[in-house]
């Protein structure tokens, strides 16, 4: 059973080729087989292999098949390397995704892109599994380019307006940055190991060098800027809410449940090199805390609901970050796992809202929707109460033990949840926000003719917020993974630390109800000051750092092309070419159309070759 | 019977050659120029015949025949070609021919 774990990624990648070679001729609902169906065997096999695996009370266990290329002592194959956290990722990506390829059948139904749009997923399935089954790091490496490309592809899906071009590019490039970094890494390791194979190099790490020194902290660092790219985490998270541009299930699967997490996956695996760096380490949790908190400011400014979503998903990105740098390996997992469903189910939920309100996504624009979309407002309800941490929902759990962790940690870990709460506090209340603008108050005039799509749409909602509810239940198999240096499971939070941290979020909520519910609170008072009117538009522009990347990368690179337009190597090439016409030019002096001169050539030349022959 | 040297055909021959070129080279009138070249077919034919006198051969006759019957064909194309340009162009001078420069 366990040996037909290479077939995961075949299925999606079979349908890909199968959609991609057929180039959008077949029937729609041939297509939705093919393009859900193919998931759908994945995750019944991923079901098969999870209980086999956790039946059989391995650790790990090994499929080889074949060898991907063979440089000197370089030989990486397609092997696959099957653990607790593969596991978790594995069924996540199968499960979450296959709801998701369902959700997507009504969806697109009436995009003429229909076969296009599934082929993409399906890559990006096969790419995605790849990433997290790959026993190596050159195949994690081309999982990871390979959801990079399909997240590319599939930001610039509508690709007739030039702004979601613009986006899928800026995306690429970005996330670019993070890779060059990660590729790097990967050969400094090498250098140092001669191998990528992930297990054999944590534990020559592990021998070969001593806790703090530069070696590990310097490859730490650079495996880190791959994850701070590819999750959106400061610096480089100004392209996420620009993904927003690509259709809605993809910002669910793609953009929140999946490729984002990737980074948190990376750091996890390669754990024990970070904890050969605690300098590093540390710094990974003071990026996430940055980037919560960031996030969670711009979130409460922003008025497209996507956009609200994203920022939220960066915010969430950065409480995983900040349980990977206080070393809760297994609760950034598992608030991983427990984010892919909320975060899918809130983007689903937002993906039926737009869908009723006929591609409208100004939050301010909507309003009284809980009568007329039933089933969106109760995915929006539940996978609101779940994203705050409401008690007993998933989030609480996931979030309360990396807090938990983080509170623990000597020194700087009291200021790390304190941020972290009050991240939890925005959360609370950019969350209701949304909530109460979009489904309480008044109709804000806009038509609304009720709840889009048939069961196909209706029942992956379903079944996520099933999930996103008591998803916090649910016990992930990974303590053989982290067996060293796990931050200890058993937390002695006092009942004061306990109660803050369920408290903080409902004060979240009730101050957003006090605004944007009761109206009791008028956010126009609050607005009126010039103070308060500029940081709103600060934080709503994502505290400038797009403005600031546009002046230090974006505007020099413009003028450096601008100014290079001719290319001063080409104009090498162009000179030998200007050489070139101008010989010709001379010589085409000689054709001058007269028979004479031709005559008088011959004959001159002639006299000279007998000249010649006679003297020499 | 004395014998007339060999260098003196040949210088003959050399002179009718350089003559013919001269008026090939010079000439206007392409019938000129088809004259002219007649001219130099005739001293090199000349040569030949002095060569094959000179060592009693009878190949140099030989070539002198074919060159013959070479140059009556030559000038019935070049005729034709000359009839054909005056039908089209309403002249004969050849430097109205230079339609293909460079």
């Amino acid at each position: 059973m366990l040996d037909l774990i290479w077939l995961l990624p075949t299925f999606p990648l079979l349908g890909f080729l199968s959609l991609v070679l057929t180039s959008g001729r077949l029937p729609k609902p041939i297509v939705a087989a093919i393009g859900a169906g193919s998931v759908g065997l994945s995750f019944a096999l991923a079901a098969m292999i999870a209980m086999t695996f956790l039946g059989s009370g391995e650790d790990y266990y090994i499929v080889e098949t074949f060898t991907w290329m063979s440089v000197g002592s370089f030989t990486p194959g397609f092997s696959f390397y099957l653990d607790g956290l593969s596991l978790v990722m594995m069924l996540v990506i199968t499960g979450v995704g296959f709801l998701i390829h369902v959700y997507a059948t009504g969806y697109m139904d009436e995009d003429p892109g229909y076969s296009r749009f599934f082929s993409y997923m399906n890559l990006f399935v096969a790419a995605m599994l790849m990433l997290v089954l790959g026993d190596n790091l050159v195949l994690l490496y081309l999982g990871w380019e390979g959801v990079g490309l399909c997240s590319y592809l599939l930001i610039g899906f509508w690709y007739t307006k030039p702004e979601n071009g613009y986006a899928a590019r800026k995306a690429f490039v970005v996330t670019r940055v993070g890779d060059t970094s990660m590729a790097i890494g990967l050969f400094l390791l090498f250098a140092h190991f001669g191998t990528l194979n992930i297990q054999d190099l944590m534990h020559a790490a592990e021998i070969e060098w001593a806790t703090g020194t530069n070696l590990p902290a310097i490859a730490a660092l650079l495996l880190l800027g791959g994850a701070v790219g590819k999750s959106a985490q400061l610096p480089l998270q100004t392209w996420l809410p620009d993904a927003m541009a690509g259709p809605t299930p993809i910002s669910a699967l793609i953009h929140a449940a999946t490729m984002v997490t990737a980074g948190v996956y990376l750091i996890a695996r390669t754990h024990v090199l970070f904890e050969l760096a605690p300098d590093v380490q540390i710094l990974v949790a003071w990026i996430g805390l940055i980037t919560l908190l960031m996030a969670g400011f711009t979130a409460m400014t922003q008025t497209d609901i996507k956009r609200i979503l994203a920022f939220s998903t960066v915010s969430q990105i950065g409480y995983m970050f900040l349980g990977l740098g206080v070393g809760a390996w297994s609760a950034s997992i598992f608030h991983l796992m427990t984010h892919a469903f909320f975060k899918a189910l809130l983007f689903l939920g937002s993906g039926s809202v737009i869908l009723a309100m006929h591609h409208e996504q100004d939050i301010f624009k909507m309003g009284a929707l809980r009568k007329v979309l039933p089933i969106s407002f109760a995915s929006f309800m539940i996978g609101s109460l779940a994203l705050t941490a409401f008690p007993f929902t998933s989030g609480f759990f996931s979030k309360d033990e990396i807090l938990l962790a983080a509170i623990e940690l000597e020194g700087v870990g009291f200021w790390l949840w304190l941020g972290g709460v009050v991240g939890a506090f925005f959360t609370g209340i950019y969350t209701f926000r949304l909530m109460f603008v979009v489904f309480f108050g008044e109709n804000r005039g806009h038509h609304c003719e009720g709840e889009y799509g048939g069961w196909n749409m209706s029942v992956p909602l379903m079944i996520l917020m099933v999930l996103s509810l008591v998803g916090g239940f649910i016990h992930i198999p990974v303590e053989a993974v982290f067996s060293h240096g796990e931050a200890h499971e058993e937390h002695h939070a006092s009942l004061l630390i306990e109660g803050i941290m369920i408290a903080v979020p409902l004060i979240g909520i009730g101050i957003a109800y006090l605004f944007y519910g009761s109206k009791t609170l008028s956010v126009e008072n609050l607005m009126a000051s010039s103070l308060a009117k500029n940081l709103h538009k600060f934080w709503n522009s994502g505290w400038g750092m797009d403005w600031l990347y546009d002046r230090l990368f974006v505007f020099p690179f413009m003028w450096l092309a601008r100014i290079n337009a001719k290319d001063i190597v080409d104009q090498f090439y162009g000179l030998v070419v200007e050489i070139n016409r101008a010989a010709h030019q001379m010589i085409v002096r000689s054709q001058t159309g007269y028979l004479r001169w031709y005559a008088l050539s011959v004959a001159t030349g002639l006299v000279l070759i007998i000249t010649l022959g006679v003297l020499l | 019977m004395e014998t007339i040297p060999i260098e003196h055909g040949l210088i003959l021959a050399g002179i009718l050659f350089a003559l013919g070129l001269i008026g090939v080279l010079t000439r206007r009138n392409i019938v000129f120029v088809l004259m002219s070249l007649e001219i130099m077919l005739n001293a090199s034919g000349l040569a030949f015949i002095v060569a094959a006198a000179r060592w009693g051969h009878a190949e140099g006759q030989v070539m002198f025949l074919i060159i013959l019957t070479l140059a009556a064909a030559e000038v019935a194309v070049g005729l034709g070609l000359i009839i054909q340009m005056f039908r089209k162009y309403q002249t004969v001078d050849i430097n109205v021919l230079s339609e293909m420069k460079g």
